[in-house]
C-alpha cells in the first residue's frame, strides 16, 4: 500500500516539475533560449495570489486569474526588454547570463517587496482528501488538482501549437525564423506570445507549488526551476510530451529514491539517473536528433 | 562612439566612487583615532535579520538591546556606557564573516554572537585568530565554542539530543519514534546523533530515521509516510520551524497525528504568517525559557519586552538579554577598562567568564565553564490553544 502511495506522491511533484517544465521546453523551443528566470516568475506568482488572498480578500479563483495576467504581462515586459535586444547577438551565452540577471532581480525584488520571512501559503484549493483502502491511501485534494491541471495543461497545450494558427507560426519559428518571417510570420509578436503562455503556466504552476508545500519565501521558484529545467532535459527540451514524462519520471525517481533507496542520497539520484539517460540518449527521450547542415 | 562615450563615463564616474571611498575610509580611520580614548564599551552582535532564520536574528537583536538600554540607564559597566552595533548576516557563514569585519572596522572589544550556528563556526574561527572574546547567545553547535575565547548561553546540540531522548524515554511519551532530521545542517544533525545515542539507554526505539537536505526542503511526504508505515507514536522534529510547519501540514494531510517533538529550533512556529496554529497543538519542545513563567525576573523582561517591542519574547531574546548581563558581569569581574584593546579584554574575560553567577531570564544561578558550555537545566514547553505553556 505504500508503494502506491509513494507513486501518487511521485506523480503529483512530477505533475508540478512538468507545468514548470512545459514553461521551459516551450520558451527553448522556439526562442532557442534557457529562461533561467523562469522559476522566479512562479515564485512571483504565487505572491501574487497570496497578496490577492489575505491582502485584498479576493475569492481564490479571482486571485489565481490575477496571478496569470501579472505573470503574462510580466513574461512579455521581460522578454520584450532583456531577452528581445539579444536574440540576435553574436553569442547565445549573452542572454542566458541576461536570463540569469533577470532570476537575481526577481529574486531580490520579491526580498525588497514582501521581506524574507516564511510565509506560509493561504489555502487556495479547499478540496478535500480522498481515502482510500479505508484509510491507508490519502490522495490530497491538492495531489489530485495538481495531476489534472497537468493533464488538462498539456491537451491544450499540444492541441493550441498543432490547430491554432498562432500555433502553428510557433511552430514555423521554431523551425527556422528567418523562413518563418518570409512567409509574412511576425517573429518577434509570436516569440513573445511564446513568453506570455510560458509566464501564464508559471503562474498556474506557482499556485499549485506552494499548495502542495506551503510555504513561500522569495527563494521557493528557484530549486523546483532548476529540476524543471532538469526535466525538460531529460524529456528533451523542445517537445512538449517530453516535458510531461520529464516531470513525472523526475519526480517518481526523486520520491522512489527517498523512499527505497536513501533519503538523503534522492537529489544525487536523481541527477545520476540523468546523466546516465543523457550517455545513452544525448537529446533527451522524446528529443529528435536534428543533424546539422553544412 | 555613443558606445566609447559611454565607457568613458562610466569609467569617470568609478574614479571618483573610488576617491569618494579614499575620502570615507580616511574620515573614519579619523574618528577611531579620536574614540580610542575609550568612552564606551563596543559590543558588536550578528545574527539574521533577514532571510529564513529572521526570527532568531531580530529577537536577539531585541534582547540585547533592551538589556544594553537598561544597563546604560542604571550607569553602565564599571561607569562606562555601552554602544552596541547589531549586523545582519542571512544566516550565511560568507556574510557573518563580512559582518564581523564591518564591527572590528567599527572598533568592536567583544562580540555577542553569532546567532545561527553555521555563521557562527565561521566567525568564531576569524574571532580565535583576532582573539577577540565571544559569546553567543543561542549558536548550538559543538564548534561554536571550540576555542578558549567563546562561550555560549544556550544549550549545545547533543545537549538537546540528549535531554530530549531521556525526557521521551522517562515520560513513556512513546516506544515507538521515528526521526527525521536536516542532513546538511551542523545543528539538526547534531541534535540527532546525540538522540540516537541516548535512545539505546532508553525505553523507546527509533523505528525510522529520515533525512533530507538544504536543497530539498519542501516535500517530506515519504519521510511521513515512512514514519507513519513504521507505526511511530512519535516524531522528533529537530530542526527550525519553517521546514516543521510544512511538516505538520504534510502530515495532516496525511491523516497522521502522532506526538511531535522538537528542539529550540521548533520555538518561533506560531509566528509564521498564516501558519494554522491547530496544525501545531500538543507540539513539545525543549526551550530554555517560556514567557508565561511565573518568576518576577521573568515577567519583568517580558513586560518590558513587550512595551519597547509590542510581541512577546522567545528564547532567543531571553538568551540575548542574559548575554549582554554575562558580558557586565564578566566584565565586572575582571575590573577591566574601556580603552583596554579587545584582545587584552578577551585574555581578562575568558577567567572572569568562568568565574561569574547571574541570575538570568533563562536559568537561576547561571554559571560557565572553561569549555563555554553554560550549566542549567531545561525547561520543556507544549503549544495548547496556540500558545506556548511549560510542562512541569
Amino acid at each position: 500500500m505504500s508503494f502506491i502511495s509513494y507513486l501518487i506522491n511521485g506523480i503529483s511533484l512530477g505533475s508540478v516539475y512538468a507545468i514548470i517544465a512545459l514553461g521551459y521546453t516551450m520558451v527553448y523551443g522556439i526562442a532557442k533560449m534557457l529562461n533561467f528566470a523562469h522559476g522566479d516568475v512562479i515564485m512571483i506568482g504565487a505572491y501574487v495570489v497570496m497578496t490577492a488572498v489575505t491582502g485584498m480578500g479576493l475569492p481564490p479563483a479571482a486571485a489565481i486569474l490575477i496571478a496569470v495576467i501579472f505573470c503574462t504581462v510580466l513574461g512579455i515586459v521581460i522578454e520584450s526588454v532583456a531577452y528581445r535586444p539579444l536574440l540576435n547577438a553574436a553569442s547565445s551565452l549573452a542572454v542566458l547570463i541576461t536570463a540569469i540577471g533577470v532570476s537575481y532581480l526577481l529574486q531580490n525584488i520579491a526580498l525588497l517587496v514582501f521581506g524574507a520571512n516564511t510565509i506560509s501559503f493561504p489555502n487556495v484549493l479547499s478540496i478535500p482528501a480522498l481515502s482510500l483502502a479505508g484509510g491507508e491511501l490519502t490522495i490530497t485534494g491538492e495531489a489530485f488538482i495538481t495531476i489534472v491541471s497537468c493533464i488538462v495543461i498539456m491537451i491544450a497545450l499540444t492541441l493550441f501549437i498543432h490547430k491554432s494558427k498562432a500555433g502553428q507560426a510557433m511552430l514555423a519559428v521554431s523551425e527556422d525564423k528567418g523562413a518563418a518571417q518570409l512567409m509574412g510570420i511576425n517573429v518577434n509578436g509570436t516569440i513573445a506570445l511564446t513568453f506570455a503562455i510560458g509566464s501564464a503556466l508559471a503562474a498556474i504552476a506557482g499556485v499549485l507549488l506552494c499548495s502542495a508545500y506551503p510555504t513561500l519565501t522569495p527563494y521557493t521558484g528557484a530549486m523546483p526551476g532548476i529540476k524543471a529545467f532538469v526535466a525538460a532535459v531529460f524529456g528533451g527540451i523542445g517537445s512538449i510530451p517530453g516535458a510531461f514524462i520529464g516531470g513525472l519520471l523526475l519526480g517518481i525517481i526523486e520520491v522512489f529514491g527517498k523512499a527505497y533507496i536513501s533519503s538523503q542520497m534522492a537529489d544525487a539520484i536523481v541527477f545520476g539517473v540523468l546523466i546516465l539517460i543523457l550517455i545513452v540518449k544525448p537529446t533527451g527521450i522524446l528529443g529528435k536528433n536534428i543533424q546539422e547542415k553544412v | 562612439m555613443r558606445f566609447k562615450k559611454a565607457v568613458s563615463a562610466a569609467l569617470a564616474a568609478a574614479m571618483s566612487l573610488t576617491l569618494l571611498a579614499g575620502c570615507g575610509s580616511g574620515g573614519q580611520q579619523n574618528s577611531q583615532g579620536s574614540s580610542s580614548g575609550g568612552e564606551t564599551f563596543k559590543i558588536g552582535g550578528i545574527g539574521p535579520v533577514t532571510g529564513s532564520a529572521a526570527v532568531y536574528g531580530e529577537a536577539v537583536k531585541n534582547g540585547a538591546e533592551l538589556a544594553v538600554k537598561e544597563i546604560n540607564e542604571a550607569g553602565g559597566i564599571n561607569g562606562v556606557q555601552i554602544e552596541f552595533n547589531y549586523q545582519d548576516d542571512e544566516n550565511d557563514a560568507e556574510k557573518a564573516v563580512n559582518a564581523y569585519n564591518t564591527l572590528k572596522d567599527w572598533g568592536m572589544q567583544m562580540l555577542l554572537g553569532t546567532v545561527t550556528s553555521g555563521p557562527c563556526v565561521s566567525v568564531g574561527e576569524v574571532a580565535q585568530a583576532d582573539n577577540i572574546f565571544m559569546l553567543t547567545p543561542s549558536g548550538t553547535a559543538v564548534d561554536c565554542v571550540k576555542y578558549d575565547n567563546a562561550f555560549r548561553v544556550c544549550f549545545s546540540d547533543p545537549m538537546q539530543g540528549l535531554e530530549s531522548a531521556k525526557y521521551i524515554g522517562e515520560n513513556n511519551l512513546a516506544t515507538k519514534v521515528a526521526a527525521i532530521y536536516d542532513s546538511s545542517d551542523v545543528y539538526s544533525t547534531g541534535i540527532y546523533n546525540a538522540f540516537a545515542e541516548e535512545a539505546e539507554n532508553q525505553n523507546f526505539e527509533i523505528v525510522a530515521a529520515e533525512a533530507f537536505t538544504g536543497e530539498s526542503k519542501s516535500d517530506f511526504s515519504v519521510q511521513i509516510q515512512k514514519a507513519k508505515d513504521a507505526g511511530a507514536e512519535l516524531v522528533f522534529l529537530p530542526f527550525y520551524y519553517s521546514e516543521a510547519s510544512l511538516v505538520l501540514k504534510q502530515a495532516a494531510g496525511m491523516n497522521y497525528s502522532p506526538i511531535f517533538f522538537g528542539c529550540d529550533g521548533m520555538d518561533g512556529i506560531l509566528a509564521v504568517e498564516g501558519f494554522d496554529a491547530s496544525l501545531a497543538n500538543d507540539l513539545i519542545f525543549l526551550s530554555p525559557f517560556t514567557p508565561t513563567s511565573e518568576d518576577e525576573a521573568i515577567q519583568k523582561f517580558v513586560k518590558d519586552y513587550e512595551s519597547a517591542y509590542g510581541g512577546t519574547p522567545n528564547q532567543f531574546a531571553a538568551d540575548a538579554y542574559d548575554g549582554i548581563y554575562a558580558i557586565k558581569a564578566a566584565l565586572e569581574k575582571a575590573e577591566a577598562a574601556s580603552d583596554m584593546s579587545p584582545s587584552d579584554l578577551c585574555e581578562a574575560m575568558k577567567t572572569a567568564m568562568t568565574e561569574v553567577t547571574i541570575d538570568g531570564v533563562t536559568a537561576k544561578d547561571l554559571t560557565w565553564e572553561a569549555s563555554g558550555e553554560p550549566s542549567k537545566a531545561p525547561m520543556v514547553v507544549k503549544i495548547a490553544d496556540g500558545d506556548y505553556a511549560v510542562v512541569e
